[in-house]
């Protein structure tokens, strides 16, 4: 293994604001597969981009390359998991979710096979590769195939946990990470994880935001923004999309009566609509915005640019929160910040 | 090892039971797709009955070799020989396609004994025979993986990805054999999206293909012979074979890739039957 001295799947946060999430990705397998020998990982060509290189430094016998072929990837996926082992399927967010979306639904999830499909570039994250790389669906369909356990990391920490974590779900996982540019939102690794368990990142009582992804973090920078402002906001890890932590969005409904929900997804089918369904299955009165990508595809360009335009920074998020409660944005002039 | 002439009528006998057999799951599911079931049951049998290594007292045995029934709507003829090598009573037939039976017009790993792969959409089947050769192949284990598709199922870009990844591989543990009976729904696989020139395709994409007639017992032996001992190039088998064999009427007839019987139609259907197979009583 290269450059800066990591070992174990223990990654700090000095490890995670130097590498991107997907070399932590490609780390962690390495390491757990040192331990587990049916840990196999496949790729379509995309072996540098996923960062599953740094798990092929480490075993080349135990990385395939299909070529740029997304259904025979997760159609030999499946094949490899009937024979015993764990494959890690890896490409691009979009690829694998609607190019090989019934490959997945019929070939995996349906037979119940422990196969972990790690989708990189989801949402914007490769932004300015244009619309075609763009994957803003990929919630949707995932949280409607049966079986499937959907996961979306914050950083790379996170993602790390999350690797390891999947290993224990006896069938399909589905998660989603960006390109891993993003910079690390938790302040110390020593947090619980738990699939199914959302983390609340801060504690509040005027209103949550839940979200997942790079939503993490930018709720974070804007509930301190808001703090200044007056407004105590709670702010949830939403991290699995499936199955959805319940018990968080009842508790978060009935303490703080106010609900934002933050996705780099389509509004439709995406967390938004999973907390939805909670909140109306529940029969909890709340107020409840749904913000993300608004069943629009997204314009062309880089991702904080992009995050920028469609509110899913700080400034966007806040923005929102504040409308919901009822408070206009302040003036600001100052372009220093921006 | 070749087809002996014992063999070949003991093989031909439960061949004859079976399309018999495929006649009465007809009546009982309301339908199926028999003229591809009965194109495909000599290759069927020649692997259940003398090839494939498996045990039906031990359906999930590590060691078996692995089938895929790519071509999924060739359940009707699949489930049956599932039956007859033992791994579930054949009473149970009765029961297909109806409320809570574990048979479909398409076959289900989840529900049936002996299934090792869930199929049905086309295209989906070589691929994760790959995989399955891989696997093996990793893990240092001598299981052969076949997989037995349509040909008209050849349209489907899938199979290409697959069909390169195992040459590229060298998945010599992988057999695919194609049941070449020359019809799709829409009319002959000419008409309707041309194979030909079909084996020179597979070769092109690294395999040694034998082409034979697969209804011929001794012709079928010799080409899965010659794929269980490959050793650099994979073998694919490409089987002419006539869609709806062994019923007079059916043979080659579009209308019969589904179609639903009465029972005045599979006696008609038996009774050709016992003609074409009158020599081995």
């Amino acid at each position: 293994m290269a450059d800066n001295a990591v070992t174990g799947t223990n990654w700090t946060c000095y490890d995670s604001s130097t590498m991107t999430s997907r070399e932590i990705y490609g780390r962690t397998l390495a390491e757990l597969a040192k331990e587990d020998k049916r840990i196999v990982a496949l790729t379509a060509d995309l072996e540098k981009s996923t960062a599953l290189n740094k798990f092929g430094e480490v075993f080349p016998d135990r990385i395939f390359n299909v070529g740029i072929a997304e259904q025979d990837l997760f159609g030999a996926a499946a094949g490899m998991a009937k024979t015993g082992l764990i494959p890690f399927a890896s490409t691009f967010a979009i690829f694998a979710c609607l190019r090989a979306g019934e490959q997945i639904r019929t070939d995996i999830a349906y037979q119940n096979l422990p196969v972990k499909i790690i989708a990189t570039h989801g949402g914007m994250s490769f932004g300015h590769a244009g619309t075609t790389h763009h994957c803003t669906e990929d919630f949707a369909v995932m949280r409607a195939i049966a079986n499937m356990t959907v996961i979306c990391p914050a950083d790379g920490i996170e993602t790390s946990r999350a690797v390891r974590a999947c290993l224990d779900v006896p069938g399909p996982v589905y998660m989603r990470i960006g390109r891993g540019f993003e910079p690390p939102c938790y302040e110390d690794e020593s947090y619980e994880f738990a699939i199914g368990k959302a983390v609340t990142m801060r504690p509040g009582k005027d209103m949550t935001i839940i979200a997942c992804g790079i939503g993490v973090l930018q709720s974070l920078n804007a509930a301190r923004t808001l703090e200044a402002e007056g407004i105590d906001v709670r702010v949830v890890n939403m991290h699995t999309l499936k199955p959805l932590d319940r018990e968080a969005v009842i508790a978060a409904a009935r303490e703080t009566g106010h609900i934002l929900t933050v996705e780099e997804h389509n509004i439709i089918g995406g967390l938004g609509d999973a907390v939805a369904s909670v909140l109306a299955e529940e029969g909890i009165g709340c107020k409840f915005h749904k913000h993300g990508v608004k069943d629009i595809f997204a314009e062309i360009g880089y991702a904080e640019d992009l995050y920028a335009y469609y509110g899913l920074d700080a400034n966007g998020i806040a923005d929102e929160a504040r409308r919901m409660m009822g408070i206009d944005t302040p003036e600001d002039d100052n372009w220093e910040d921006e | 090892m070749p087809v002996t002439p014992e063999e070949d009528r003991r093989l031909r006998q439960i061949a004859k039971e079976l399309r018999l057999t495929v006649v009465d799951v007809m009546a009982w599911a309301g339908g199926a797709h028999i003229g591809g079931s009965l194109s495909c049951l000599d290759l069927l049998t020649a692997l259940y009955f003398k090839y494939l290594k498996i045990d039906p007292e031990r359906p999930d045995w590590e060691e078996r070799d692995r089938f895929i029934l790519s071509k999924g709507h060739a359940a009707a003829g699949y489930i049956p020989v599932l039956s007859k090598r033992g791994y579930f009573p054949h009473d149970l037939l009765k029961t297909f396609n109806h409320f809570g039976s574990p048979f479909a017009m398409h076959p289900d790993s989840n529900k049936v004994v002996g299934c090792d792969v869930s199929a049905g959409s086309l295209g989906h089947g070589l691929p994760i025979a790959f995989g399955m050769g891989l696997g093996f192949k990793y893990q240092g284990r001598d299981n052969k993986v076949v997989c037995l598709m349509g040909d008209g199922e050849s349209c489907e870009g899938s199979i290409w990805e697959a069909a390169m990844a195992i040459a590229h591989y060298k998945l010599t543990n992988v057999i695919p054999i194609v049941d070449r009976n020359g019809l799709m729904i829409d009319g002959t696989t000419e008409q309707v999206m041309a194979l030909e020139p079909f084996a020179d395709k597979w070769r092109a994409f690294g395999f040694d293909p034998v082409e034979i007639d697969g209804h011929d017992f001794v012709q079928i032996g010799g080409a899965l012979d010659k794929a269980w001992a490959a050793k650099d190039r994979p073998v694919v088998i490409i089987a002419r074979t006539v869609k709806g064999k062994g019923v007079d009427f059916m043979e080659n007839q579009i209308p019969y890739h589904y179609a639903a019987g009465d029972s005045v139609l599979c006696a008609r259907a038996k009774e050709s039957i016992e003609r074409a197979y009158k020599e081995v009583g």
